[in-house]
């Protein structure tokens, strides 16, 4: 089935098996492999991409039932040589060890903060709750996305 | 993993999902947000031929105060129920059930429908819809009918659905901010409950329902025959089990889930 979306402000549209999820999708037919597929059962969060902006695991949902939406991946989430204020607090945090976890965890993160733009530590732990990260102990990721939101806050 | 090999036909209305899966056979499963059907059909639990994907379905995604009752659709998402006005008004313990189910990503996928049509045992939504008195409205072929929660839930993943029908919407009495308190045990935040327990009160009773107990949410009737002869609350939960056939699992045997049972409705039960 022929099937066509926007990916981090890019057309792309291919030719797929009804079967493709859209990890796959973003992966193999556009090339984005910036990605992660972890756990392929829905649990790790480390597949999550924002579809119509909304924190997604790609590993379970279909390409075609992403028909005709807006995606963003990691590699989107820059605006050009400028991260983007989660990207930097991660940085700043030392919010990553082996980093695997690490494109799921901050687009996660950039839909938590849409929801909650300022939100306690709490909210942070329970929002996150679908990202595994086997290095970190979260410490630094729920410090990092704290971080993002003061910064966030500040620019408004 | 990938699902084997079906074919994909999307549907814009209700009456033309109805028409897709009357025309495609019982091997035509309907596609709701996908968090239950898909990882089946990945592990190859599940393999429809076809899959008639209610995605576009717009019009059934509301919550609507129907005057005595509220008017759910079955295509509202979860995160829709967490963030409804309508809820936090009327129905809150429906609204605090939504945001316990799976993780963020979940609840943004998510149907209540969907999870409703599963009939999983071990999903919150259908055991509060339980202890709600929810009636499901079923379109088929031949037009709607009503169908009590207290008779929806026929087995493990099992529900009085016929395949040819789709729930199109789910109601339930304004209970507004009455007490209510859901303990949901599980050992990962974004897990199924291992046990739950759901007390609320209800229509001047106190109604208990029971998550992954059996092979369909119960309702724990011989602690609300307790409380309605007056028990305390810790009398009372210890009933919890009776009448249940709980389930093995690589985190929980039966005994201990009947032991968490007792416990969780306890916890709930003083929290109300």
């Amino acid at each position: 089935m022929r099937i066509g979306m926007t990916v981090n402000a890019a057309a792309y549209d291919h030719d797929v098996e009804a079967r493709t999820l859209l990890v796959q999708y973003l992966r193999e037919a556009c090339g984005l492999t910036g990605t992660k597929i972890g756990c392929d059962t829905s649990s790790c969060g480390a597949c999550t991409v924002l579809v119509d902006g909304e924190s997604v695991k790609s590993c379970t949902m279909l390409a075609a039932q992403a028909d005709g939406a807006s995606v963003t991946t990691i590699e989107g989430l820059a605006r050009g040589d400028e991260w983007h204020p989660v990207q930097t607090a991660f940085h700043e945090n030392h919010g990553l060890q082996c980093g695997y976890c690490t494109a799921g965890m901050v687009l996660a993160s950039v839909s938590l903060l849409e929801e909650i733009p300022n939100p306690t530590e709490r909210d942070v732990r329970l929002g996150l709750e679908g990202n595994l990260c086997r290095c970190t102990g979260y410490h630094n990721i729920v410090k990092s996305v704290l971080a993002a939101a003061e910064a966030m806050r500040g620019a408004k | 993993m990938i699902p084997a090999a079906f074919d994909y036909v999307r549907a814009g209305s209700a009456a033309e999902a109805v028409s897709l899966i009357g025309e495609h056979g019982e091997d035509a499963k309907f596609l709701a947000g996908g968090m239950s059907l898909l990882p089946l059909m990945k592990l190859r639990l599940a393999t429809p031929s076809v899959l008639v994907d209610l995605g576009r379905v717009r019009d059934l995604s509301y919550v609507r105060d129907g005057g005595d009752h509220l008017a759910i659709g079955a295509l509202t998402r979860h995160r829709d129920l967490e963030t409804s006005d309508v809820l936090a008004q009327h129905c809150v313990v429906l609204q605090a059930v939504a945001a316990q189910v799976g993780d963020n990503q979940v609840r943004h996928r998510g149907t209540i429908g969907g999870s409703v049509a599963h009939g999983d045992p071990a999903s919150d939504l259908p055991a509060a819809l339980l202890a709600l008195d929810a009636t499901f409205v079923v379109q088929g072929p031949n037009g709607t009918r009503d169908l009590a929660a207290s008779e929806f839930f026929r087995g493990f993943l099992e529900t009085a659905l016929s395949p040819d029908e789709l729930l199109i919407e789910i109601r339930v009495r304004k209970t507004g901010a009455t007490g209510f308190a859901y303990e949901k045990f599980n050992r990962r935040a974004q897990d199924w409950a291992i046990v739950g327990a759901l007390a609320a009160r209800v229509n001047g009773g106190t109604h208990v329902a029971l998550v992954n107990m059996g092979g369909t949410p119960l309702r724990a009737v011989a602690v609300e025959t307790a409380l309605a002869q007056g028990a305390s609350a810790a009398d009372a939960a210890r009933e919890a089990a009776v009448g249940t056939e709980p389930p093995a699992d690589l985190n929980a045997s039966p005994e201990y889930r009947a032991h968490l049972a007792q416990v969780l409705v306890r916890r709930a039960l003083e929290a109300i």
